[in-house]
C-alpha cells in the first residue's frame, strides 16, 4: 500500500509532442455541431428548454436528474455537445482583424496572389524551407520581412491589376482608397471574397498554414454554440433562473440574426439591412471580447452590469490562466494573525490548537504506531490530540465526527489503514507570508501547538518574511506525504535559509532588542554577580563549567564579554569594526577608546562590543555566517536559540526604556544649536542678497535660480549635519535612544536630532517645497519669498512640536513618501511577474551550463565562475585568509 | 612641422568595453558544440548586422566566440550563433 499511494502510476496513452493552433472552418463547425440553433427563445411556459433554442437538451445538461438527449449520460458524465448558428450575413472575427488587414494589403485585390514576383516567391520559399522546423524563429523574422515587402507593392506582378490602399478603421471596418481619392467600404462579404481568392501556395510565405487556417475562415459565416456546461444557468433561492453572461450574449446574437434573415428574405430596404448587419457584427464581436477599445461595452439588460464574455474569462488576475491554472486554492492550509514568541526555536512555529484540530496529517498504521493512533482515534475530532478521518485499505473514508463508538472503531485499526490525525508538535509545515518575493518567503517550520489564536514565530525570522506584528497575517500548509515532508525538512527548514542567495550573507540574525541587549551585555562596564551570571547561563542552556570570574574580591564578578564568549566556539576568529564606531579620522584599532573595534580570537572576545555589525540580520560576515561556515547550520541555529534567549533575559533584568527624558539636553547645547541654525539662516539670506544683486556665479549646467536653490539646499543640509554633530557631544551611549541608533538596533542618529532639535528642510521631488499658491507655498508668506522659513525649513523638532505651517510642510513631504512607496510596490510587483515568467524554468544542468526548458544555452558556466553565492566567501570560492590563519596556528 | 595623418577606420573592437569576438572555423565550431552536447539552434543569437559581427566579418551560420573580462571569474566565454538580420 504505502508507496503505491504516494506515486500513483498512470498508463501512458499518448505523449504530447506539440500543440498546433488553427481556425475552425464553417464545415468543421457544422460537423462538430449536434444541433442548429434557430430561435432566441430559451424556455417554454413550463420552464422546459425549447428544442432549437440556446438551452436545447441536445447540447447537454447540467440539471441533476436529467439525461442528455445526445449521449444519454447524466450531467456528471455528459461532456457537452456543440451547436451552431448559420449567420445571415458574414461578420469579421474581431480577434483576427490584424491578420485580415495584413492579408488584404499583401495580396492582389483581383487575383488574390501574393504581391511578389514569381522569382521573389521562389527565393523566399526556398529560404523558409531551408530553415524548416528547427529555425522557426528565423522564419518568423523572414515572414515579417516578406509581409513588409509585399504590402509596399502597387501593381500586381501576376495580373497587373493596380493595388489600392486598404485602411483598417478600428475595431473592425475596412475601407479601400481608390486612385481618385474615393473611399469605398469593404463589407465583411467583400473581405471574405478577397480572402477566398488567396491561393494555398502563397500562404506559407505570409506565415499561414492553409491546412489549419484558410484566411476566409477568419470571417465568420457560422458561429459555434458552446454546450450548456460552458455557460450553466443558476437557480436563485427565489426559484428564478439566472442565465450565464454567455447565454445572454448568444440570445442577442440569435435574435438579431433572425431579424436580419427575415429582413433580407422580405426584401427590406438596404439601409435597414446594413443597420442590422452592423448590430450582428457588434454582438458577435462583444461575444468574443467585451473590452474592445472603441466599442461600447455590452451590458446586462436589466442592470448596468458589464457582461463577462469569452476573452474576459481568460484575461487578467482572476482569469482562467492566472486565476485557475497558475494559481489554485488548496486544502490543508490555515491563515491567521502572527505574533512574536522569543521562546520558540527559530525552526518552530506556534500553531493554535484550533488550527491543529483542523489541519491533519495522514499517518499509515503500522505495528509501531498502532497504539498511539488508537488513542488518537478514541479522542476523535473534537478532543486534542485526536484524529478526523480513517481511511480503510479499500479507500473508503470514515468521518470520525459521525462515529458513535470510537473505541470500538479504534479496535478495528490494523496495518494498511490510514489515520488522518491532528497536527502535533514536531510536524513539518510550510509557513508563508505574502508577497512571496524570494525563496525565504516560504520556509518549513516544526509545529509547536499552543493555546490562543495566533501563529507565533521567533523574532529572527521577521527579516526573511519581512513580517512585523501590526496585524500581519500568514499562511500555513501541512504537507500530506512523507516525500513532501522530507523535501521540506531538508530543503526548506528555516535554518537552511539563514544565508540568503541574494548576497551570500545571513538574512536571519539579531534585530532590535537582541542588538541592544548584545551591546549592553558586552560593553566594558558590564560586570555581573554570580547569581545573575548563572541565571543567564541557565537561560541559554549552558552545560559547561562556570569560568573563573574576572574580579574575585570583594565579590566575584563576571564580565559580559566573558559570558558571551562562552558561546563562541574555538574556530571563530575575526576582527571587525562595531556599528557604534565613530569613524575617527585615525582609527586606533584594538586601542579604540570607545571599545568599537571588535576582536574575537579563538572564540573569545578580546576587545570591542557585539552589536549590529557582528550579529545583526542582513550583515554579511557576522558571527552567524562564521558559525555556518566553520560548523553547520545546526550550530548557527543552536547559537540563536540559546544566546538570543539569554540576551532577552539579560535585557529584561537590565531594563531598557526610551522616555521623554532621553531628549533632555543641557541649555548650553540648545544655545549652540540655535546658533548653528541662525548661522545657516544668515548664510541663506546672504545668498539671496547676492543673487538679487546679480552677483551669484552660476554653477555649470544650471541657471541662476537653480544655482541659488542648490546653494541654499547645501547650506541648510549643512545645518542639520552640524546640529547632529553637536548633539553627539551631549548625547552619548548612556542615552537609550542613542544606544539604539548607534548599535543599529533601531532608527538612525538623524531621528534623535529630529526629536531633540529640529527636522530641517522638508522636500518634495528633491527640491525645497515650492508648490501651492502663485510664487509662494502658503498665503502666510510674501510672493517670491526665498527664505528658509517660507520654503519648507522646519525649525522645531518632534520633542517641542511643530507650528501649523511647519506641520503642513512636513505633511507634504510625508505624503510624497507614501505615494512613492505605493507606486514603487505596484511597479516592482509587475516587473517581478514579468521576470518570473521569463526566467521560471532556467536551471543549472549537471554539466554546469545554465539552460532554458528547451535546453538552449543561457550561460556556459553559472555566473561565469560556477560559484553559488550562498557557499562563497565574499564572492570568492575559497576563503584564503581563513585557511592561512588556521594553518599558521597549526590547528585543524 | 607637418604631421602625417594616417586615416584609420573606426572599429568597435578597439573600444575597451567591447570584448574580443572571434569567428570559429566551422570545424572547430562543430567540435566545440559536440563536446558541449549542443546543437547550433540552442545557442543565443547575434545579428549579422551587429557592429561587432560586422567588424570581424561574420556570416549567418557562423559561431562567434566572445571572450569577456569577468569580475567574478576573471575571464568568461560566451558563444553566439550569427543569424541573418
Ligand atoms: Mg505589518
Ligand atoms: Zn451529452
Ligand atoms: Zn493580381
Ligand atoms: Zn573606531
Amino acid at each position: 500500500m504505502g508507496l503505491a499511494s504516494i506515486s500513483r502510476e498512470y498508463e501512458t496513452v499518448k505523449v504530447i509532442k506539440g500543440i498546433k493552433f488553427g481556425i475552425l472552418s464553417p464545415d468543421t463547425i457544422r460537423r462538430y455541431a449536434i444541433a442548429t440553433i434557430v430561435t432566441s427563445e430559451t424556455y417554454d411556459e413550463d420552464g422546459m428548454p425549447i428544442s432549437g433554442g440556446l438551452m436545447d437538451r441536445r447540447l447537454g445538461t447540467v440539471e441533476p436528474g436529467v439525461r442528455c438527449e445526445t449521449c444519454g449520460n447524466p450531467p456528471q458524465t455528459c461532456p457537452g455537445h456543440f451547436g451552431y448558428i448559420e449567420l445571415a450575413r458574414p461578420v469579421i472575427h474581431v480577434e483576427f482583424v490584424g491578420l485580415i488587414y495584413m492579408l488584404l494589403r499583401t495580396t492582389c485585390r483581383e487575383c488574390g496572389r501574393i504581391l511578389l514576383s514569381p522569382e521573389r516567391i521562389e527565393y523566399y520559399k526556398k529560404r523558409i524551407e531551408k530553415y524548416g522546423e528547427e529555425w522557426k524563429l528565423i522564419s518568423f523574422k523572414l515572414i515579417e520581412k516578406i509581409r513588409k515587402e509585399a504590402s509596399k507593392v502597387t501593381e500586381c506582378p501576376h495580373c497587373h491589376a493596380p493595388q489600392y490602399k486598404v485602411r483598417l478603421e478600428k475595431p473592425y471596418s475596412f475601407y479601400e482608397e481608390l486612385e481618385d481619392g474615393t473611399i469605398i467600404r469593404l463589407t465583411p462579404k467583400d473581405v471574405r471574397e478577397r480572402l477566398e481568392r488567396i491561393p494555398n501556395e502563397d500562404l506559407p510565405l505570409l506565415g499561414i498554414d492553409p491546412e489549419y487556417a484558410r484566411p476566409e475562415w477568419m470571417v465568420l459565416m457560422v458561429l459555434p454554440i458552446p454546450p450548456v456546461q460552458v455557460r450553466p444557468s443558476i437557480t436563485l433561492e427565489t426559484g428564478m433562473r439566472a442565465e450565464d453572461d454567455l447565454t445572454h450574449k448568444l440570445v442577442d446574437i440569435v435574435r438579431i440574426n433572425e431579424r436580419l434573415r427575415i429582413s433580407i428574405e422580405s426584401g427590406a430596404p438596404q439601409l435597414l439591412i446594413d443597420d442590422l448587419w452592423g448590430l450582428l457584427q457588434y454582438h458577435v464581436a462583444t461575444y468574443f471580447d467585451n473590452e474592445i477599445p472603441g466599442v461600447p461595452v455590452a451590458k446586462h439588460r436589466a442592470g448596468s452590469r458589464v457582461l463577462r464574455t469569452l476573452a474576459q474569462r481568460l484575461k487578467g488576475k482572476e482569469g482562467r490562466f492566472r486565476g485557475n491554472l497558475s494559481g489554485k486554492r488548496v486544502d490543508f492550509s490555515a491563515r491567521t494573525v502572527i505574533s512574536p514568541d522569543p521562546n520558540l526555536s527559530i525552526n518552530e512555529v506556534g500553531v493554535p490548537i484550533e488550527v491543529a484540530k483542523v489541519l491533519t496529517v495522514p499517518e499509515h498504521v503500522n505495528e509501531w504506531n498502532i497504539e498511539k493512533l488508537k488513542k488518537l482515534v478514541i479522542n476523535g475530532p473534537f478532543e486534542y490530540p485526536g484524529a478526523n478521518y480513517i481511511i480503510k485499505p479499500d479507500g473508503s473514508r470514515i468521518d470520525l465526527r459521525f462515529v458513535r463508538d470510537r473505541e470500538a472503531l479504534a479496535e478495528t485499526l490494523a496495518p494498511g489503514y490510514i489515520v488522518e490525525r491532528h497536527l502535533i508538535d514536531g510536524d513539518i509545515v510550510l509557513f508563508n507570508r505574502q508577497p512571496s518575493l524570494h525563496r525565504m518567503s516560504i520556509m518549513a517550520h516544526k509545529v509547536k501547538v499552543l493555546p490562543y489564536k495566533t501563529f507565533r514565530l521567533n523574532l529572527v525570522v521577521c527579516p526573511p518574511y519581512n513580517a512585523d506584528f501590526d496585524g500581519d497575517e500568514m499562511n500555513l500548509h501541512a504537507p500530506q506525504n512523507e516525500e513532501a515532508r522530507a523535501e521540506a525538512k531538508v530543503l526548506m527548514l528555516v535554518q537552511e535559509h539563514i544565508l540568503s542567495p541574494r548576497y551570500g550573507g545571513p538574512i536571519i540574525g539579531a534585530i532590535h532588542d537582541y542588538i541592544t541587549a548584545a551591546f549592553l551585555l558586552t560593553k566594558k562596564t558590564t560586570l555581573l554577580t554570580k547569581s545573575r551570571t548563572t541565571s543567564l547561563l541557565i537561560e541559554a542552556g549552558y552545560k559547561g563549567p562556570l569560568p573563573e570570574p574576572v574580579i574575585k574580591w570583594p565579590i566575584e564578578l563576571w564580565s559580559g564579554k566573558q559570558i558571551f564568549s562562552l558561546f563562541l566556539p574555538k574556530a571563530i576568529s575575526f576582527t571587525k569594526q562595531a556599528s557604534i564606531c565613530l569613524k575617527c579620522p585615525i582609527c586606533l584599532g584594538m586601542e579604540c577608546p570607545y571599545d568599537a573595534y571588535l576582536v574575537v580570537e579563538d572564540g573569545e572576545i578580546l576587545t570591542g562590543v557585539i552589536d549590529k555589525n557582528s550579529i545583526g540580520a542582513e550583515k554579511p560576515e557576522n558571527i552567524v555566517q562564521y558559525l555556518i561556515r566553520a560548523y553547520s547550520t545546526d550550530a548557527a541555529r543552536e547559537f540563536m536559540d540559546s544566546v538570543f534567549r539569554m540576551l532577552i533575559k539579560f535585557l529584561d533584568q537590565h531594563g531598557f526604556t526610551m522616555g521623554i527624558d532621553n531628549l533632555d539636553i543641557p541649555e548650553e547645547a540648545h544655545r549652540r544649536i540655535r546658533e548653528i541654525v541662525k548661522e545657516g539662516e544668515k548664510k541663506v539670506n546672504e545668498l539671496i542678497k547676492i543673487a538679487k544683486r546679480g552677483e551669484l556665479e552660476p554653477l555649470p549646467g544650471k541657471t541662476l535660480e537653480e544655482t541659488l536653490e542648490a546653494r541654499i539646499m547645501e547650506a541648510l543640509s549643512l545645518v542639520l549635519e552640524r546640529v547632529g554633530n553637536v548633539l553627539s557631544e551631549y548625547i552619548g551611549l548612556d542615552n537609550e535612544a542613542m544606544i539604539m541608533a548607534r548599535t543599529g538596533a533601531r532608527a538612525k542618529k538623524v531621528n534623535v536630532t529630529q526629536m531633540t532639535s529640529l527636522l530641517g528642510q522638508q522636500s518634495v521631488k528633491g527640491e525645497r517645497i515650492r508648490r501651492g499658491y502663485i510664487d509662494r507655498v502658503l498665503p502666510h508668506f510674501k510672493r517670491g519669498d526665498l527664505r528658509a522659513k517660507a520654503r519648507g525649513f522646519v525649525y522645531n523638532g518632534f520633542g517641542k512640536g511643530l507650528n501649523p505651517i511647519e506641520f503642513f510642510f512636513h505633511a507634504m513631504a510625508g505624503r510624497e513618501g507614501l505615494v512613492d512607496t505605493a507606486v514603487r510596490t505596484a511597479q516592482s510587483g509587475y516587473m517581478q511577474r514579468r521576470l518570473i515568467n521569463a526566467l521560471q524554468d532556467i536551471h543549472v544542468e549537471y554539466d554546469g551550463t545554465v539552460r532554458t526548458a528547451q535546453r538552449s544555452i543561457v550561460q556556459l558556466k553559472y555566473g561565469d565562475d560556477s560559484v553559488d553565492p550562498v557557499k562563497s566567501f565574499h564572492g570568492k570560492p575559497v576563503d584564503l585568509d581563513m585557511i592561512i590563519r588556521r594553518t599558521l596556528k597549526g590547528g585543524g | 612641422m607637418v604631421e602625417v595623418m594616417t586615416k584609420r577606420k573606426f572599429t568597435v573592437l578597439d573600444h575597451e568595453l567591447v570584448p574580443e569576438h572571434i569567428v570559429l572555423p566551422p570545424k572547430d565550431a562543430n567540435r566545440l558544440l559536440k563536446t558541449l552536447g549542443l546543437n547550433k539552434s540552442q545557442l543565443p543569437w547575434i545579428l549579422a548586422s551587429d557592429p561587432a559581427a560586422v567588424a570581424i566579418g561574420a556570416k549567418p551560420g557562423d559561431v562567434i566566440l566572445i571572450l569577456r573580462k569577468s569580475r567574478t571569474a576573471g575571464k568568461s566565454i560566451a558563444l553566439r550563433l550569427v543569424v541573418p538580420g
